[in-house]
């Protein structure tokens, strides 16, 4: 069974629906962008996804044993983040809080975990930095260190290259591929960086409030809307 | 200077505006660095001005203050921190409304009861002499609450804070953790606005969050730091107040403000090294 299911699923604020008919499912391990212009559904969906809100229609289905709670999320970057005084072992940390349940306190189970993905990624050696220090790119690693204490399996990454410069985008890039390719982590990434999507992802997912298109990354570029939106870039 | 400190423990009432002010100053600070993160700041003051109005109506129906007051900030708590979800009005604009609405009833039911006297003087400026034996008991019992409560719930308001989405995300009750939040502050509001006046009580949150915010680097030192900071300052003011015959409340704000001084001026220096 696919890891998740979208059974034509429609989401609608107070009566107004903001998206309809959305159909997909995401097998294990493969890698998929939702695109759409602002305003398309793209953070519905999210939050459907994450259980955060309900779909007026359809059905969200989850295999392989997956939580909604065990998703790790990469949300945008909060302006209070900005100048938190925080300890980027802490912020990790905190990534495993789904574990805890009531108990109120992390375990060393806890981490452990914490120092392997700070290992995957890269940033041990950063661990005692303050968060507000760090570059862009650094805040998006160690953001995603904490999105891989909560999952073993889903990443859900809400456009996690907005605001890096061109070197921070192509390493965060290659960081989400390894993650994919080596972990076998399922990627589902929100993204307005259309090339990005297309260069890296297997599937695509566009959004226009409603489902525009939805298969193979090769099968959106041959597409008619595929090649419009692409603006004819020969990436894919 | 011990000396000093040893005949202030020999008055009874300054034994108990030190244990419910030390108490009082410690969970503020640790609540402030949630709130002042969050960006909160004005909560303090806005529900000072609410606890304000609910002391004058509760010296007017003659009812037991902190019974009535502690309820009514709890209810304008929960109000505020749930505020910025709904987008007609926002949080800070609710603040300001709270803030003056709430002066204004307390006023007007001062100046038809008792009418304006030195009470009201004190409402504002606050003054040690007004904890009595019952409230200094009830002070202790909260606020002990208060500390217990945020030690056990300390990594979820910290990943609340830091990040609700995510934390909703991962399954955490975000709007529980906020109301704890709200609830905690409200409490301490009301038993430190006695002894700092409903116009200083907001400095006892903000203060030692932003002095510790200087120069820490970990959300833990953050908290201990501005901890220390808050009672050492408490400490210090209630002593120039008693040498100098000053308010309690003005002499704890000057000397958070001479701390936040220095603070900024440390950082400054470290940045330029």
């Amino acid at each position: 069974m696919a890891l998740l299911t979208c059974q034509d699923v429609s989401f609608s604020y107070e009566g107004t629906p903001a998206l309809t008919g959305v159909n997909f499912s995401v097998e294990a391990g493969s890698y998929l962008c939702i695109v759409g212009e602002n305003g398309a559904g793209k953070s519905t969906l999210i939050k459907g996804l994450l259980r955060l809100k309900n779909p007026s229609q359809g059905k969200i289905l989850m295999g392989d044993g997956l939580k909604a709670a065990e998703i790790g999320y990469l949300p945008q970057q909060t302006v209070a983040q900005k100048d938190f005084p925080a300890s980027v072992y802490e912020v990790v940390l905190s990534g495993r809080l789904n574990r805890c349940g009531f108990r109120p306190f992390y375990t060393k189970a806890d981490h452990l975990e914490v120092k392997r993905n700070l290992n995957l990624l890269g940033i041990e050696d950063l661990q005692e930095s303050c968060y507000r220090d760090l570059s862009g790119g650094q805040q998006q690693r160690v953001l995603l260190a904490r999105a891989l204490c909560a999952t073993q399996k889903l990443l859900l990454l809400d456009e996690p290259v907005t605001g890096l410069d061109p070197l921070a985008t192509a390493e965060l890039y290659r960081v989400i591929d390894r993650l994919n390719q080596e972990q076998g982590i399922t990627i589902l990434m929100v993204s307005h960086d259309i090339g990005g999507a297309v260069e890296h992802a297997d599937h695509i997912l566009h959004l226009g409030h409603q489902q525009l298109f939805y298969g193979t990354t090769q099968a959106y570029c041959a597409s008619e809307m595929g090649r419009h939106f692409t603006g004819g870039e020969t990436k894919c | 200077m011990l000396k000093t400190f040893l005949t202030m423990l020999s008055y009874p009432f300054l034994v108990r505006a030190l244990i419910v002010g030390i108490l009082v100053s410690l969970c503020a600070s640790l609540l402030g660095a949630s709130l002042v993160l969050k960006r909160y700041s004005m909560i303090g003051d806005g529900l000072s001005h609410v606890g304000f109005a609910a002391l004058a109506v509760a010296y007017a129906i003659n009812a037991a203050p902190l019974s009535v007051a502690i309820p009514v900030c709890v209810i304008a708590a929960f109000f505020l921190l749930r505020v910025k979800e709904s987008s007609k009005i926002k949080g800070d604009a609710a603040t300001a409304l709270m803030c003056s609405g709430a002066l204004a009833v307390g006023v007007m039911t001062v100046s038809l009861t008792t009418g304006m006297n030195t009470d009201v003087c004190n409402y504002m400026f606050g003054s040690i002499l007004a904890m009595s034996r019952s409230d200094v008991v009830l002070s202790v019992i909260l606020s002990i609450a208060v500390l217990i409560l945020y030690v056990f719930f300390y990594n979820k308001i910290f990943a609340v804070t830091f990040d609700e989405a995510f934390s909703a995300a991962t399954g955490v009750q975000t709007n529980l953790y906020n109301m704890v939040i709200a609830l905690l502050t409200a409490i301490t509001v009301v038993l430190g606005m006695r002894m700092m006046g409903t116009l200083l009580i907001s400095s006892l949150i903000v203060f030692p969050a932003l002095t510790a915010m200087r120069l820490c680097r970990h959300f833990k030192t953050t908290i201990l730091i501005s901890a220390v900071l808050s009672v050492s300052c408490f400490l210090v003011g209630l002593t120039i107040s008693y040498l100098g015959s000053i308010p309690t409340g003005a002499c704890i704000v000057v000397t958070d403000i001479v701390v936040f001084a220095i603070f900024s001026f440390l950082e400054k220096i470290r940045e330029r090294m």
